[in-house]
């Protein structure tokens, strides 16, 4: 399952790439491939306030539907409108076209309190 | 002529009439699967300018006169018009290709798919309950008001509950109907800082919804490695924000709550109030009633446990029950027993601590009808029959399936149990959806997969009290003959079902882009005479 070097990831299957203040924000490979194929995602509105570990959004797919949870606390700059139209990039580019936010981060050193890749993949391998 | 959703005449394709048209078939312009041959055209394609059935008497020359000339339409409706056999003829046929738990086997976990005695549809057919209007006054509604104060006592008992409700139309209705006179609860005794419901994880899922609906945040918590809910981590989930636990008990994984007397009282402890979702009732009828074990409020699946229609035959009804101290809350109104032995319902003033109606009318009245038919049938013995058949055809067939597909959770089960197929996928790539699609071709409706959440690849199979030891046998051999299958051919498995009336569906293409109405019917194709 690929699990990228760079970026940050959540417990909950959600992962950052973080780049200063901003960070971009979606959900893992394992995520969707567990979920199957994805019919639906709601985003907040630009301009939302994160806390962290609290629910950002919704995830459908034609097995389930889940929160989405926010890895870090801060300010929505931006979501992917084309999940609106095409819900299947999250399942065939997790962590390309299938980003869900762009995110100002309150306190960029929160960053580092996630897990790093071997952590998170050493999470889905105990699955 | 016009034609079908998929580019395929479906006229011609049923005039065909031959099972190869299904493998013939393509996906239309519109990317949708085309249909098989022996799906049926509708009603409007059927339709011929002229044709027509019974004779409708016209109304009077004058009839129009009273309606103003701007409110009148313009074009006559575009109705189908067919002769009475052609309309016969496509409902039967289009019931024919029903499943249903009158044609076979339906053991959807979590929904009490049991046989529906033909005996209730007679009592709710009797005319003087059928032909009753809803607001007939109570003297001449006597029979249905004391059916349903009966319906209301016996609920009662059968929970360990005070008092009863029979308005909610189904259990979704009746969980918010619960946590809104537990919110009217807090709020009477002036505590307005309760905002939080907490469910476990292993909840339906209208569970957080119906919190979300009262207003309320959903916090959820984790199952113990048992499946039952993990006291410790309710302990520290409860707090004097939480307003209420929606617990269900048995589980949906079909586990008994062996906690159930020390959760129960960390919730309380809290001041928070414990809700039990009823929809499992079926497991521990006679057995375990919820009131005596301290739950607070409660909610009935009359279409699950006490076998009235459901499944697309509903509607359903989800009455609620609770202790004495939520009883002045209880939505109104009430069947109530006057010392003079007559029946009425109470009065809008009578109790204005109700948090007001959540139905029209009295409810789904027919379904209480058929409900309590089902009650005084059985009588307590013959419930505690249910409740003992239905937990022994589960724990027969959990251990039979459990041979070839995991069993996530020690048994014994409840009423239902479930098993996963995450060997099967690891080892061929089949998945649960596969073997559910499968078991159609087997004969079966597939169980509820996916659901728990929890458990990876799950099938959630619930057998019920009404089957044989014969339909369970053949359902068992069905699954091992599909993880047979699926080590040795699993294409077979993949490609299913291959005999019922459409095959595999693009699910995913449904949901992301439904089309949701039958559109032919526009402009040149437009069969409204003018």
């Amino acid at each position: 399952m690929n699990v990228p070097e760079d970026l940050r990831y959540t417990p909950d299957h959600e992962w950052v790439r973080a780049d200063g203040e901003e960070g971009v924000v979606g959900i893992t490979a394992y995520a969707a491939d567990q979920l199957g194929d994805v019919v639906f995602v709601e985003l907040p509105a630009t301009g939302t306030r994160l806390s962290a570990g609290a629910s950002f959004g919704a995830i459908e797919s034609v097995k389930t539907a889940s929160d989405l949870f926010a890895p870090l606390a801060g300010e929505v700059l931006a979501v992917n409108d084309a999940l609106s139209t095409q819900p299947e990039l999250v399942n065939s580019d997790p962590y390309g076209d299938g980003w869900m936010l762009r995110v100002r981060i309150d306190d960029p050193g929160s960053i580092d309190r996630l897990e790093d890749a071997a952590a998170y993949r050493t999470r889905i391998e105990a699955a | 002529m016009s034609h079908g959703p998929g580019g395929v005449s479906l006229v011609e394709a049923s005039l065909a009439g031959a099972a190869t048209a299904v493998e013939e078939a393509r996906p239309g312009p519109a990317g949708r699967a085309a249909v098989g041959a022996t799906l049926q055209p509708t009603l409007a394609e059927l339709s011929r300018p002229g044709r027509g059935g019974g004779k409708v008497p016209h109304p009077p020359k004058d009839a129009l006169d009273g309606i103003p000339a701007d409110a009148r339409r313009v074009s006559p409706l575009a109705l189908p018009e067919l002769n009475e056999p052609e309309v016969v003829r496509h409902l039967v046929n289009l019931s024919h290709l029903n499943y249903s738990v009158d044609t076979g086997f339906y053991p959807l976990g979590s929904c009490t798919m049991k046989y529906n005695p033909k005996v209730n549809e007679w009592a709710a057919r009797l005319a003087g309950f059928a032909g009753l209007h809803p607001l007939a006054p109570d003297a001449l509604a006597q029979g249905t008001l004391e059916l349903m104060h009966e319906l209301q006592g016996a609920l009662a008992e059968i929970g360990g509950m005070h008092a009863v409700t029979l308005q909610p139309a189904a259990g979704a209705q009746g969980e918010l109907t619960g946590i809104l006179m537990i919110r009217a609860y807090h709020r009477a005794r002036g505590d307005t800082e309760r905002s939080q419901v907490i469910v476990p994880d292993s909840s339906h899922g209208t569970n957080p919804a119906t919190a979300s609906m009262a207003g309320y945040e959903t916090l959820t918590v984790r199952s113990a490695s048992d499946g039952g809910v993990d006291l410790e981590a309710l302990r520290s989930a409860l707090g004097p924000r939480t307003a209420a636990v929606m617990l269900t008990n048995p589980s949906t994984l079909g586990l008994f709550e062996r906690r159930i007397e020390a959760l129960l009282e960390v919730v309380h402890d809290a001041g928070a109030l414990a809700y039990m979702d009823g929809a499992n009732m079926n497991a521990v009828l006679g057995r375990f009633r919820p009131g005596d074990a301290g739950f607070d409020v409660m909610h009935f699946n009359l279409h699950k446990t006490f076998s009235t229609p459901h499944g697309g035959g509903g509607p359903g009804a989800g009455p609620v029950a609770c202790v004495e101290r939520l009883a002045p809350y209880l939505p109104g109104p009430l069947v109530i027993r006057d010392p003079d032995g007559r029946y009425r319902l109470e009065r809008s003033d009578e109790r204005p601590t109700a948090i007001g109606r959540v139905r029209a009318y009295q409810g789904n009245v027919g379904v209480l009808v058929r409900a309590y038919a089902y009650i005084r049938a059985h009588g307590g013995t013959g419930l505690r029959e249910v409740s003992a058949d239905a937990v022994l055809a589960a724990n027969y067939l959990r251990e039979r399936v459990g041979t070839a597909y995991e069993l996530p959770y020690g048994g014994p089960c409840k009423h239902e149990f479930v098993a996963s197929a995450r060997n099967l996928r690891a080892a061929s790539g089949v998945r649960t959806l596969d073997v559910a699609k499968r078991l159609i071709d087997h004969g079966f409706h597939p169980p509820t997969i996916y659901f728990p959440l929890i458990v990876e690849e799950g099938l959630l199979i619930e057998p019920t009290e009404t089957e044989t030891l014969e339909t369970l046998d053949a359902f068992a051999e069905a699954m091992l003959a599909i993880a047979r299958e699926a080590h040795d051919d699993p294409q077979r498995v993949l490609a299913a079902p291959t005999t019922a009336p459409v095959r595999r569906l693009d699910e995913a293409s449904a949901a992301r882009r439904p089309e949701l109405r039958w559109r032919p019917m526009v402009g040149r194709e437009t069969p409204c005479p003018t």
